[in-house]
């Protein structure tokens, strides 16, 4: 069973608890965008057999989406945080290498 | 490769069985191939195989990190059918339909191949349009489907309760050469016909990085070793986005965990698979007397082979609201397979922006019903560049807006 801490209320919620949101930190792109960009956007997504970074709403709880770091391949959650970011905070970042060292995601490491 | 028939059961019985030879050889890899198809599940040795039978090439090499048919081809509920709505979808899977009815007589190897009836339920007015107008463009695609009425459902299923707490059936689409086959059998009846036409079948051999010389893809290397080759084929569903990086480009794709569960063996009770999309919940009865029993795919990516629990309790639900007797089946074993998902729900048979390397993938929750026509139709472009059955299934659509969009069509993955 899946259990994500929910950055905003605190509460570790099961996964019926929460609504997956795909992936995060996705840069948008619009009318007027080239065409590759506008695929990229809304098609190609990052797939990895590791580390993730993924998009959660806490749906039947606070209501609040949030950024969860997760292990698609152990199902560990390594830490949360909120969505108003664009990037992952260092520490959770630090955490990760030193439980996955040499893992990269994009271009973030 | 000798013949397996009556009179070869009969003259084996003869020496205990001791006389029969391997199905296949487990070959060790040679410098070059023509073509090397990364990934011995149903598709890539159906591609191997058409490849030889179709193209004549058979310098060619099927490599799998595994054995041979255990990932996906291993693990899914064993449903044929090809009632779809859009048109790229019902020529190729009509066209793997068709090649699953002789499939055991090309391959001189039994599939258990058995067209006992696909019905697809209606439980709310939109689906019974949807249905309908599924019917009448199978019936313009040269499909062979129906839209029945309850009191005919009530026929083809017995056990079936029409008027449910929550969703009582209105109708049905029903396809009667629809079916189901023995999933390994497939696998394996592909790899004895591959073998036999000289191509090379290599078991634990994990594709480690691909070699380019600039644009151009000239082998792979692998735990055996380098290979070089002409083409390259990648077949290997959940992991196609990590093959894929290997070579240098990406894919719109996702990969999920899909479930499955079986039952205690019981007596006859159905004899068709009936699908209830509207509540989410397939089931069919296996020859063994299994209910074999499918459902939603997970909502988050995941590499595990085992998906969440509320997803079994949700299908067990729907199909205690739709057959009440098998509220007190016992359940025998519960699996996951990871499913490769596209944005429009429709596969990718394609070229890739790496010249020579060839694509195959994205077949989500469907897979196994279109290996046949899947494996006949990316042989062809595969050795000629170009196939029918293939080329609306492009890399290319996605940036290019021609999406088949299934996930509309049908309202839920499948």
């Amino acid at each position: 069973m899946l259990t994500i801490q929910c950055p905003h209320c605190g509460v570790q919620a099961e996964e019926t608890e929460l609504s997956p949101g795909g992936e995060a930190h996705l840069s948008r792109f619009g009318p007027g965008s080239e065409d590759q960009d506008f695929e990229a956007y809304l098609f190609f997504r990052e797939n990895p057999k590791g580390v993730h970074f993924e998009r959660w709403r806490h749906v039947h709880g606070c209501g609040k989406w949030f950024h969860a770091a997760r292990c698609t391949v152990t199902m560990e959650v390594f830490g949360t945080y909120s969505a108003q970011t664009t990037e992952p905070p260092k520490a959770l970042r630090d955490k990760i290498s030193e439980k996955r060292p040499g893992w990269t995601w994009r271009d973030i490491a | 490769m000798k013949r397996y028939s009556v009179f070869a059961v009969a003259r084996q019985a003869l020496s205990n069985h001791q006389g029969w030879e391997r199905a296949w050889r487990n070959a060790t890899p040679k410098k070059r191939y023509d073509v090397v198809i990364v990934g011995a599940g149903g598709h890539g040795l159906a591609t191997a195989y058409y490849l030889g039978k179709n193209f004549g090439i058979t310098n060619v090499a099927v490599i799998e990190k595994g054995w041979l048919g255990g990932g996906n081809t291993g693990r899914n509920t064993t449903i044929i059918r090809s009632n779809y709505l859009q048109d790229p979808s019902a020529a190729i899977y009509e066209k793997s339909r068709s090649l699953y009815e002789t499939m055991s007589q090309d391959l001189n190897y039994n599939v258990m191949y058995s067209p006992r009836g696909v019905l697809m339920l209606a439980q709310t007015e939109h689906e019974v349009r949807g249905y309908r107008r599924t019917a009448n463009a199978n019936a313009l695609q040269g499909v062979d489907t129906e839209f029945v009425s309850p009191k005919r459902v009530k026929e083809i299923v017995p056990i079936i309760n029409l008027d449910g707490p929550r969703y009582p059936v209105l109708g049905g689409l029903w396809q009667a050469r629809a079916g189901t086959a023995r999933h390994d059998a497939v696998a394996w009846g592909y790899a004895r016909a591959c073998s036999d036409m000289g191509i090379d079948i290599i078991q634990k051999c994990e594709v480690t990085g691909v070699r380019r010389d600039g644009d151009r893809v000239t082998g792979v290397d692998t735990t055996k070793g380098q290979i070089d080759c002409d083409k390259l084929g990648i077949l290997v569903a959940g992991h196609s986005g990590h093959l894929a990086g290997m070579a240098g480009f990406r894919l719109p794709i996702e990969s999920v965990a899909l479930q499955a569960l079986v039952s205690e063996p019981i007596k006859p009770i159905m004899d068709c698979v009936v699908m209830a999309n509207t509540v989410h919940g397939y089931m069919s009865q296996s020859d063994k007397g299994e209910m074999v029993i499918g459902g939603g795919a997970d909502g988050y990516n995941n590499y595990t082979q085992r998906g969440s629990f509320h997803h079994i309790e949700e299908t067990v639900r729907a199909l205690v609201e739709t057959f009440p007797m098998v509220s007190r089946l016992k359940m025998l074993r519960q699996w996951g397979g990871i499913v490769d998902m596209t944005g429009d729900r429709s596969p990718i048979l394609s070229k890739t922006p790496v010249e020579g390397v060839f694509i195959n993938c994205g077949w989500g929750t469907g897979g196994f019903k279109a290996i046949p026509g899947s494996g006949w139709g990316f042989a062809e472009l595969m050795a000629r560049g170009t196939s029918p059955l293939c080329d609306e299934f492009s890399l290319g659509r996605f940036r290019e807006g021609r999406f088949i969009d299934e996930s509309v069509a049908a309202g839920v993955a499948h």
